[in-house]
């Protein structure tokens, strides 16, 4: 009888060192995770507050000795060498990448919808078609695409890349919307009918509001991907019109450049993906939530 | 759907018109950077993507703990995604550069270690590329398959604790199987855009050295643009056909069952 309480007793405390042991190793796995994310950043911020133009080199200093905003300044101020058009070119990247985003969304999440829940016979396929298009990754197309926005007149056209984008963006939209899709129960589609919904009624008030998280993730990869594509932006569009990802890479080679003022410039142009990355974070959060329960 | 067919459709088609001839691929095997490009594309993918994967998969779980500095690492973990590729990769490539830069440095101060050459030696400079990779895409995944862990019902958890599953028993007998589809339709994915990955080897290598660590998509980049050879860029790309589509038919066939499992 004796035995029982302590080895209720050491099982305790056995459980209590594993747990203490796993808080102590996932404290250690989330600093390297801080340190690995960061690492790239914390050089970008180091090159960018650096007063020198062309300094890209580590200097042993965690800090730089003299901070200063200048690079900041030039940039917002347009008065750094290559970004004379900084502003022209945010404003570029804005509506590339918000008007991916919205037509990403409208398409793929109308296109699941009909393929999903409206039980087309045929629906399969036009799935099936979109998915073929990843057969050939986006890069691979650049040269046939390069010719036919040629032939139609559309070189530098900020619709050419919107459309590629857009293009290569719904296919993976249709992919996840269905997926998600695929949890909704049917009971409500039928049940909304029996109550005189139409069509575009259950796709508005039924569909949409359940599928915001699934949306949101769309959302935000296509924003991101017509935002930061390096690619398409470059070959399509000329210098003046480009958008701010591909002005430093194209300067890459040119040590001519002010990297500090790229740096600064790399660093005000990742703030508003951020920024919708975090509105759109509490739909995502809210809205898993949902599901669950 | 006709905007889908003009703007895909087309490209394709004219894609494969331009690579009809044969006499293409003959100079493509004579270039002697066409098999490394090829070997190198395998690499890239192959180890990439699959460590990519794994380590999202391990990592969701860890972010699936309830505490307030797990969620705020979240959001400096997918802080590399929100990151233009382009600029992120610039900033690997001063890392990485000769003995200025801050891996370097940072090995010689710790350690006293002289860091190598790194974009000098083929394997190296193609490893670079591989951890700027998944340094990049890791959190984007993870994210994905957070959203689908959180959608496991707690009660299965519950169950299987009641009969005895934990740690990592329960990772491998309830959770793994539970995403297992959602892992190989995401695994198939990424694949096929690792493939088309063009920033990442272009800026953080460059191809370097001696274009010994081009991959497909870095190299009909060139053939196109620096050789002005298109019809020889376009057969180089389409010559990674026979290996995609086949992936692709795979994907759909997953998409469809985990349609009728669901």
């Amino acid at each position: 009888m004796s035995a029982a309480p302590s080895s209720a007793r050491l099982a305790h405390r056995r459980s209590r060192l594993r747990r203490a042991l796993i808080e102590a190793g996932s404290v250690i796995l989330g600093v390297a995770l801080l340190i690995w994310s960061l690492t790239p950043v914390y050089n970008m911020l180091l090159i960018a507050l650096d007063p020198e133009e062309g300094e890209i080199e580590f200097t042993g200093n965690l800090w730089p000795p003299e901070p200063s905003l200048d690079a900041f300044r030039d940039v917002v101020t347009q008065e750094a060498r290559y970004l004379e058009d900084f502003w022209q070119q945010f404003g570029n990247s804005l509506f590339i990448g918000l008007l991916t985003m919205v037509l990403t969304v409208l398409i793929g999440s109308l296109a699941s919808f009909a393929v999903s829940r409206m039980r087309l016979s045929k629906g399969s396929l036009l799935t099936n078609t979109a998915l073929l298009t990843y057969a050939i990754p986006a890069s691979f197309l650049i040269v046939p695409y390069y010719r036919i926005v040629h032939t139609f007149g559309l070189t530098n056209s900020l619709w050419a890349v919107i459309a590629a984008q857009v293009a290569f963006a719904v296919p993976f939209a249709i992919l996840i919307l269905q997926l998600y899709a695929s949890l909704i129960p049917f009971e409500l589609d039928d049940a909304a009918r029996v109550d005189g919904a139409s069509v575009a009624q259950v796709y508005l008030r039924i569909y949409l509001p359940l599928m915001t998280p699934a949306l949101a993730i769309v959302a935000i990869y296509a924003l991101l991907l017509a935002w930061n594509d390096y690619l398409y932006p470059s070959v399509l569009l000329s210098p003046r019109n480009m958008t701010i990802a591909v002005t430093q890479g194209l300067l890459f080679t040119d040590s001519d450049a002010e990297w500090n003022a790229m740096m600064a410039a790399a660093i005000i142009y990742v703030l508003p993906p951020i920024a919708i990355l975090f509105t759109l974070r509490r739909y995502l959060v809210t809205g898993l939530g949902g599901m669950k329960g | 759907m006709a905007v889908f067919l003009a703007f895909v459709v087309y490209p394709f088609g004219y894609a494969l018109w331009m690579a009809g001839k044969p006499s293409l691929y003959a100079e493509l095997i004579d270039d002697r950077l066409y098999l490394p490009t090829v070997a190198n594309t395998l690499l890239f993918v192959g180890l990439g993507v699959n460590l990519k994967m794994f380590l999202a998969l391990l990592l969701s779980g860890f972010f699936m703990r309830r505490r307030w500095w797990i969620r705020a690492l979240l959001a400096v973990y997918i802080l590399p995604w929100a990151l233009a590729a382009a600029q992120a990769c610039v900033s690997f490539h001063w890392m990485l550069i000769g003995e200025a830069g801050l891996i370097n440095r940072v090995l010689f101060e710790l350690f006293g270690i002289d860091g190598p050459i790194w974009f000098n030696d083929r394997w190296l400079a193609l490893g670079s590329n591989i951890i700027v990779y998944i340094w990049k895409w890791m959190p984007f995944w993870t994210v994905i398959f957070l959203a689908a862990r959180i959608r496991i019902p707690r009660d299965i958890y519950d169950s299987a604790e009641i009969d005895g599953a934990t740690g990592s028993r329960r990772f491998i007998h309830v959770t793994f199987p539970l995403l297992a589809n959602l892992y190989l339709v995401c695994t198939l994915l990424s694949i096929l855009w690792a493939v088309g990955d063009f920033t990442t080897v272009y800026l953080v290598s460059g191809g370097g050295p001696g274009g010994f660590t081009e991959v497909l998509a870095t190299l009909g980049f060139h053939y196109a643009f620096d050789a002005a050879r298109p019809a020889l860029a376009v057969a180089a790309v389409i010559s990674a056909l026979p290996v995609l589509i086949p992936l692709v038919i795979i994907l759909m066939r997953r998409l469809r069952t985990s349609e009728v499992q669901v």
